[in-house]
């Protein structure tokens, strides 16, 4: 069963690096968070301040603009391509199980998008080793949005895989991963708003406000709460896309 | 090997098939014969479990295909319709790909690839991507597959549809081949074939059963007349008017060419009036050139056997 499951992992991990649009990805990743260190640095050299370099790339819009668009392009092939080409048949004729195809396109998908953020790592860790230690913080304040980073990038890539689920036409994937990515991105900026008029939806929406969860996770305060809630309701979209998912097959 | 009893498969408005009940034994290759829309595909994807039936069982190899899903695939082959792949991967690497999924490993695996690719004539693309490859091709790579794990049972939904006719014959020469040492249930819309290869015929028509048998029995059986064609020069004999008065002759239809008068006379149920016809024509001293008899064919069972409720 393992062998079954490693075998669709590494067929999965394989579409991602044999096509050429995962190089464009990587490619336009690399450019987006290059300029967010490289702010960070400018700022840094322009003026002393209280924030490390850790901070103020994590907390950059260059940053979030390539997080944000990443999630629709990684998944919208996921589970749309086997619909439309048939595939769906022959792999679902084959003896796997159905929890065994799901698992192993979402983790595809988490490795690749986690891939996407090692050039960035690299990036503190040989500016700390030429010296600036202390511009990059405690070794805490480094790995915690990293940390984050994989718990939002778990939810955000089953969202995904969601709405490839749902149809078999990738632009239509993309478009619904993209209008549920960013939209429950921008409750954050609700949150704000509603601080102190509605408490309730604050409350509510303090646990998807991405943008805090990062403020102070590159801070290295890890919060236990966002480390349970990204998980838990990543499981709990799995099991929906895994329903679609068997719901689809059954009714064509 | 195959045990279907009472299947029924309801979509949104409409039956697809009804009460479907049947056996494939060990060995046998059957053609699963119907019009577009007679439920051959639906009954195949309920088979390889690729969805469930809305009531009733089926079984292959004694696994249920719902219950034992994963241990009744198998022991299966199946080949869809118009034979999915992925275009992005190449001959070798599909093919290792799927021998892996279907349980196979290490020395075995590499052993079992190399085999269906000499099987199938795939050496000479076995790097090419799938993408690229002919039509003709990409039905080799689908048949490969299908047989990668040696499953007993083989289902292939329509295997030659959009082949040229060379590659059709290559085809049926493989399932040909492939029969001796597995169960297939294939279907098909070219008849001729399905007389040459199966050893069964099973026809259905709107969701139910309308004939199983073999190919003979069922062209035996069969309602519709088969034909005697005749050429003879009669002088001033009108040859209908005296055919017509032997028992067992349905119509005569005469074109006249000359002296010539080429009959084409229908009779009962396959039975053969050439020795009456060849009596008659001594009798009434007419030139015989030509003499035969058409069997009625499985063209015709399907003919009648799926239009004539309509």
């Amino acid at each position: 069963m393992m062998r079954r499951f490693l075998t669709l992992l590494q067929r999965e991990l394989s579409i991602f690096y044999y096509s050429p649009i995962a190089y464009v990805v990587l490619f336009f990743f690399l450019i987006l968070n290059g300029l967010s260190f490289w702010f960070a640095i400018a700022i840094l050299n322009h003026a002393p301040s209280e924030n490390t370099v850790v901070q103020m790339f994590f907390n950059s819009a260059f940053f979030w603009i390539a997080y944000l668009l990443v999630f629709p392009v990684i998944t919208m092939k996921l589970f749309a391509e086997e619909f439309k080409l048939g595939t769906i048949e022959t792999l679902m004729t084959a003896p796997v199980r159905d929890w065994e195809v799901v698992i192993s396109k979402f983790l595809a998908a988490l490795l690749f998008y986690m891939n996407l953020w090692l050039p960035s790592l690299l990036y503190f860790l040989i500016f700390g080793w030429l010296g600036n230690r202390s511009a990059i913080g405690s070794s805490g304040q480094l790995w915690a949005p990293y940390l984050l980073l994989l718990v939002m990038g778990m939810f955000n890539v089953s969202l995904g895989c969601l709405a490839s689920a749902l149809t078999s036409n990738q632009i239509v994937a993309t478009m619904i991963s993209f209008v549920l990515t960013t939209g429950i991105f921008f409750l954050t900026l609700i949150n704000y708003e509603v601080n102190n008029t509605w408490p309730l939806l604050h409350d509510v929406t303090a646990y998807v406000a991405q943008l805090d969860h990062m403020d102070s996770f590159s801070r290295g305060i890890v919060d236990s709460r966002a480390l349970v809630f990204y998980p838990s309701v990543t499981l709990f979209l799995l099991v929906i896309t895994y329903y679609i998912f068997q719901y689809r097959r059954w009714r064509t | 090997m195959i045990k279907v009893e009472q299947l029924t498969k309801k979509y949104a408005g409409f039956t697809a098939i009804k009460n479907l009940s049947f056996e494939v034994d060990r060995g046998e290759i059957v053609g699963f014969l119907g019009p577009n829309g007679a439920g051959k595909t639906t009954t195949m994807r309920i088979l390889s479990s690729f969805m469930p039936a809305t009531s009733g069982h089926a079984a292959i190899a004694g696994y249920d295909v719902f219950k034992d899903s994963i241990n009744a695939r198998r022991h299966l082959g199946y080949l869809p319709e118009n034979i999915p792949l992925y275009g992005d991967m190449r001959v070798s690497e599909y093919l290792r790909y799927r021998g892996a999924l279907k349980d196979l490993s290490g020395k075995r695996l590499k052993e079992r690839v190399g085999v269906v690719k000499e099987l199938c004539t795939l050496k000479e693309v076995e790097n090419k991507l799938i993408s690229t490859l002919s039509k003709g091709y990409r039905q080799r790579v689908g048949l490969a597959e299908v047989m990668i794990h040696e499953p007993a049972l083989l289902i292939l939904d329509e295997p030659t549809i959009g082949l040229d006719p060379s590659q059709i014959r290559q085809v049926r020469e493989l399932i040909k081949a492939l029969g001796e040492q597995h169960t297939i249930l294939l279907s098909t819309h070219i008849l001729s074939e399905v007389e040459i290869t199966c050893s069964r015929v099973i026809i259905i028509n709107r969701g139910e059963i309308e004939a199983s048998d073999t190919p003979e029995n069922l062209v035996g059986k069969i309602r519709t007349s088969g034909t005697v064609n005749l050429e003879v020069r009669t002088g001033l004999d009108s040859p209908a008017d005296w055919i017509r008065q032997i028992p067992g002759v349905k119509e005569v239809k005469i074109e006249t060419d000359d002296f010539w008068h080429r009959c084409t006379i229908r009779v009962e149920a396959n039975s053969d009036l050439r020795e009456k016809i060849y009596q008659l024509a001594v009798q009434r001293h007419w030139i015989v050139r030509e003499l035969t008899r058409e069997k009625a064919t499985l063209e015709d069972v399907f003919i009648e056997l799926t239009h004539t409720d309509n």
